[in-house]
C-alpha cells in the first residue's frame, strides 16, 4: 500500500519534470526562430541590389564585406587546418595522448580556446599592425584568426582521431601497412567526418567574429581590398558598421545576408558529411 | 574444487551404477556354477531372470553415457572413462548372457548323474569369476597392474579349456551314450572361455581409462 | 635482409615477455609445423594472445613490452635489427578477434595491402580481389557488392572479408585470435571449413577459448597457463591423454 503511494507520488514528479521539460524546449525554441525571424523581418526587406553588388562609389555595399569574408575564411582556413590536423595527428598517433608534452599542449590549446577573442585581437594587433607594421591588413586578420581556431580544430580533430577504434589501426599494421601509411589510409579518412564538423564550426567562428578584426583588419567599408595586404572588411563587420553609424536598415539586411551565409555552410558541411559517410561506410 | 557439479554428478552417478552393474555379473557367475554344482534349479532359474535385470542396467548407463558425450563434451580421463564404460559394458552384459546360458545348460542335466565329477569346469569357472572380480577391482582401485595381467591369466582358462575338451573326446570314445552330457559340458566351458575373455577385454578398457593407449588383441 | 623462405615453419627458443614489471611469458620454446593448424588453449590472461603476437611483431605495438628469446621463421630472425616488421606482417597475416574492416568499400579493403605494396594497376589489383575474396569462400555473397562499404555486412561475412583482406598480402601464416569467439555457431562453421581448405597452403596458429573448436579443427594443441607453455601436443593425444595434471582440469573444466 505505501509503496502504491510512493509509485503515484514518483509517477507525478516525473510527470510534471516532463512537462517542464516541454516547457523550457518551447521558451528556448521561442528565442532561437524569434531571433532569427526578427533578423529576417526586419531584414529582408532592406536587401537591395545596391547593397549586396553595387559599385562602392554609388553608395553602402556589402560585397567588399562579403569579399573580405571569404578572403578570411580562406586565409585562416588554409594556416589553421593542415596546422591543426598535423598537430593533432602528432599528439594522438605518435604520442598516444599520453606524456608531458602532451599535457602541456593540451592545457595550452584548452585555455587558448577558452579566451575571449579580444585578446585574439588585441595580439593581432601588436604583433601585425604595430611590432611587423604591416599595418591593418587582411593578412594580419587571417592569420589571428587562424591562432585562434587553431586550438578548436586540434581540440576536436584530436576527439576524432581517439575516437577511431584502435582495431582499424591494428587491422592496417598487421597487414603491413607502415604507421604514416596507416594514419593516412585509415585512421585519418575514418575521423574524417569529425573533423570536416570541426573545419565547418571553425569557419562559421571566423565568419562571426568581429572583435578580432576591428583590431587587425581595420573597418575599411565600401573599398574592395586590392590585395591581402590591405585593410579591409567582413560581413560581421559591417553590421557593427552600419550599426554604429546609423543604418539600423542596412545592418539589419547584412545580417539576413551573414544569417543565409551561416546556413549555406551549415547546409554544406552536412552534405559533405552525408558523402563521406556514403563514402566511408555506417559508422565513420 | 570442480567448478562443474552438474557434470560431475553426472559422472559420478554413471561410475556407481557400472559398479553396482559388476557386483550383479560377479554375483551371476558364481551362482551360475552353484547352480550346475549343486544341481539347484531354482538358484539357475533366478540367474536367468537376473540376466534381465543387468540388460535395464546396461541400457540405461548406455543412455547415460551417451548423453554425457552429447552434452558435456567431455575430455582427457573423463572421455576416457566415459568410452571405457561404453565399451565395458557391453562385455559385462555378454558375460551375464552367458553366466544365464550357463544356468540354462545346467537346467538340461535334469536328474541325471554327471558322467564325470566336473573339478575341471569348477576350476574354470573359479578362475574365470576371479578374473571377473578382480576386472572390477582394477577399475576400481585404477589398478594398471591387475587389469594388465588377466591377459596372461586367460591362458590359464584357455589352457583348461584344452584339457576339458580332451577329457570330453575320450568320455565319448569310452561310450557313445556320454555324447549328450558331454556336448553341455562343452558348451559350458566354452562360455567360460567367453567369459574369462571379456574379463580381458575389460582389463584392457581400464587400462584404456587409466593411460589412454588401447591395447588391440 | 634475409628473404622469407616459401615454406614457413615457426621455431621459437627462450621466448620472455615483460609488460614492464609483470612478466607475461615465461621461457616458451616451440616449433610450429607448416601447413597444420595449431591451437593455443587456456584461460584469460595466460598469455596464449600474447604470445601470438610476438609472432608478427604486434607486441611492438604495446608500451613497455620487452621480449628476448629467438624467433625464427621462414629462416629469417624476425626480431633481428635488419629484419622489416612491415615486409614479416605481410608474410605473417593476422586476424582478429572483432572482425574490423576498415570503414571503405569492400573492394578497398582487400586491395590495401596490394596497394602497400606497391600494386597499382586497375587489372592487376581485379585479379587479386576476386581470388582473395574466392579463396576465403566470399566471393559469391559479395561479388555484386564490390563497391558497397564494408561496414554494411554482417559479422560473419565481415570476418571472412577480414580474412580475405589477410590473404590479399599473399602471407604464409595466418595469425587468427579468436576468430570466432564474436560470431553465431553458423559462421562460426564456414569459418572453420575455411581454416581447413586454407592450411593446405598456409601455416595456421589460432588462439581460441572454444574447446570444441580446436579439437575440431586444430593438427596440434598447446596448452598456456599463466605465461607458460605447458603442454603441446598433437590435438587427439591433449584432448584424451594429457600428460600434465594442469591440462587436464584446464580441459575438463575443473580448475585448481
Amino acid at each position: 500500500m505505501k509503496n502504491q503511494t510512493k509509485a503515484k507520488i514518483n509517477k507525478g514528479f516525473y510527470s510534471s519534470l516532463k512537462i517542464s521539460s516541454y516547457i523550457c524546449c518551447g521558451i528556448a525554441l521561442t528565442a532561437l526562430v524569434g531571433v532569427i525571424l526578427f533578423v529576417m523581418i526586419r531584414g529582408t526587406g532592406h536587401i537591395s541590389l545596391q547593397l549586396l553588388f553595387g559599385d562602392p562609389k554609388d553608395g553602402d555595399t556589402i560585397l567588399p564585406a562579403f569579399l573580405g569574408t571569404l578572403r578570411l575564411v580562406a586565409v585562416s582556413i588554409l594556416l589553421a587546418v593542415p596546422l591543426g590536423i598535423f598537430t593533432a595527428v602528432f599528439l594522438v598517433e605518435y604520442m598516444r595522448g599520453k606524456g608531458k608534452l602532451v599535457r602541456l599542449i593540451r592545457l595550452t590549446v584548452e585555455t587558448l580556446a577558452a579566451i575571449p577573442s579580444i585578446v585574439y585581437g588585441l595580439f593581432g594587433y601588436l604583433v601585425f599592425v604595430v611590432a611587423l607594421s604591416w599595418g591593418y591588413s587582411m593578412w594580419g586578420g587571417g592569420i589571428t584568426l587562424a591562432v585562434m581556431i587553431l586550438p578548436t580544430i586540434v581540440r576536436s580533430t584530436e576527439e576524432s582521431l581517439l575516437s577511431v577504434p584502435d582495431s582499424y589501426r591494428e587491422g592496417a599494421l598487421a597487414l603491413g601497412a607502415s604507421k604514416v601509411r596507416t594514419i593516412f589510409k585509415v585512421t585519418l579518412p575514418s575521423a574524417s567526418s569529425g573533423i570536416v564538423t570541426s573545419v565547418v564550426l571553425a569557419v562559421g567562428r571566423v565568419v562571426s567574429e568581429s572583435a578580432v578584426l576591428i583590431l587587425t583588419v581595420g573597418m575599411v567599408v565600401n573599398k574592395i581590398p586590392a590585395a591581402l595586404t590591405e585593410p579591409g572588411t567582413s560581413l560581421a563587420l559591417d553590421i557593427y558598421y552600419f550599426a554604429n553609424f546609423g543604418k539600423p536598415d542596412e545592418a539589419a539586411a547584412t545580417a539576413v545576408v551573414l544569417l543565409l551565409f551561416v546556413l549555406a555552410l551549415n547546409l554544406l558541411a552536412a552534405l559533405c558529411g552525408k558523402l563521406i559517410r556514403k563514402k566511408y561506410g555506417d559508422n565513420a | 574444487m570442480s567448478i562443474r557439479v552438474k557434470y560431475e554428478t553426472e559422472l559420478n552417478s554413471v561410475y556407481n551404477k557400472l559398479i553396482a552393474m559388476c557386483r550383479s555379473v560377479e554375483t551371476a557367475i558364481e551362482r551360475s556354477i552353484d547352480s550346475l554344482i549343486t544341481r539347484n534349479d531354482d538358484l539357475a532359474k533366478e540367474v536367468i531372470r537376473d540376466d534381465k535385470r543387468i540388460d535395464g542396467i546396461e541400457h540405461e548407463i548406455e543412455q547415460d553415457c551417451l548423453k554425457i558425450l552429447l552434452l558435456e563434451h567431455p575430455v582427457a580421463s573423463d572421455f576416457r572413462e566415459v568410452s571405457a564404460t561404453l565399451k565395458m559394458i557391453t562385455d559385462l552384459e555378454r558375460i551375464a548372457d552367458q553366466a544365464a546360458d550357463i544356468s540354462e545348460l545346467a537346467l538340461q542335466f535334469g536328474d541325471e548323474r554327471f558322467i564325470k565329477e566336473p573339478t575341471h569346469i569348477k576350476e574354470m569357472a573359479k578362475l574365470a569369476a576371479l578374473m571377473v572380480k578382480d576386472s572390477v577391482l582394477s577399475l576400481i582401485n585404477k589398478d594398471r597392474e591387475l587389469a594388465r595381467a588377466l591377459d596372461d591369466r586367460d591362458d590359464r582358462v584357455d589352457a583348461l579349456f584344452g584339457v576339458i575338451k580332451s577329457d570330453l573326446v575320450a568320455l565319448i570314445q569310452k561310450d557313445k551314450n556320454n555324447v549328450d552330457q558331454a556336448i553341455l559340458f562343452m558348451m559350458i566351458a566354452k562360455y567360460l572361455e567367453r567369459i574369462s575373455d571379456h574379463a580381458v577385454n575389460i582389463g584392457e578398457w581400464v587400462e584404456y581409462a587409466i593411460t589412454g593407449s588401447h591395447k588391440v588383441g | 635482409m634475409k628473404e622469407f623462405d616459401t615454406e614457413l615453419g615457426i621455431s621459437v627458443t627462450g621466448c620472455n615477455l615483460w609488460y614492464g614489471e609483470l612478466q607475461a611469458l615465461k621461457n616458451i620454446d616451440m616449433e610450429i609445423a607448416e601447413r597444420e593448424i595449431t591451437a593455443f588453449i587456456g584461460p584469460s590472461g595466460c598469455g596464449k594472445s600474447t604470445f601470438l603476437k610476438t609472432l608478427n611483431r604486434m607486441n611492438d605495438l604495446v608500451e613497455n613490452c620487452r621480449i628476448e628469446g629467438r624467433f625464427i621463421i621462414g629462416g629469417v630472425d624476425i626480431y633481428a635489427k635488419d629484419t622489416d616488421v612491415n615486409l614479416l606482417r605481410k608474410n605473417v597475416g593476422m586476424v582478429f578477434q572483432k572482425p574490423n574492416p576498415f570503414p571503405m568499400s569492400v573492394y578497398d579493403n582487400i586491395a590495401f595491402a596490394p596497394r602497400t605494396f606497391g600494386i597499382k594497376k586497375r587489372s592487376e589489383l581485379d585479379e587479386i580481389v576476386e581470388k582473395s575474396l574466392r579463396r576465403a569462400s566470399i566471393w559469391d555473397d559479395l561479388k555484386d557488392r564490390l563497391k558497397k562499404s564494408a561496414l554494411g555486412l554482417s559479422g560473419g561475412q565481415q570476418q571472412r572479408l577480414c580474412i580475405a583482406r589477410a590473404l590479399a598480402a599473399e602471407p604464409k601464416i595466418l595469425l587468427m585470435d579468436e576468430p570466432t569467439s564474436a560470431l553465431d555457431p553458423i559462421s562460426t562453421g564456414k569459418i572453420e571449413d575455411l581454416m581447413s581448405e586454407l592450411k593446405t597452403e598456409l601455416t595456421i596458429v589460432i588462439v581460441t577459448h572454444n574447446m570444441q573448436q580446436a579439437t575440431r579443427i586444430a593438427d596440434k594443441t598447446a596448452f598456456f597457463y599463466l605465461g607458460e607453455l605447458i603442454e603441446y601436443a598433437e590435438t587427439e593425444t591433449l584432448f584424451t591423454t594429457p600428460k600434465d595434471r594442469r591440462t587436464e582440469n584446464y580441459i575438463t573444466g575443473r580448475f585448481g
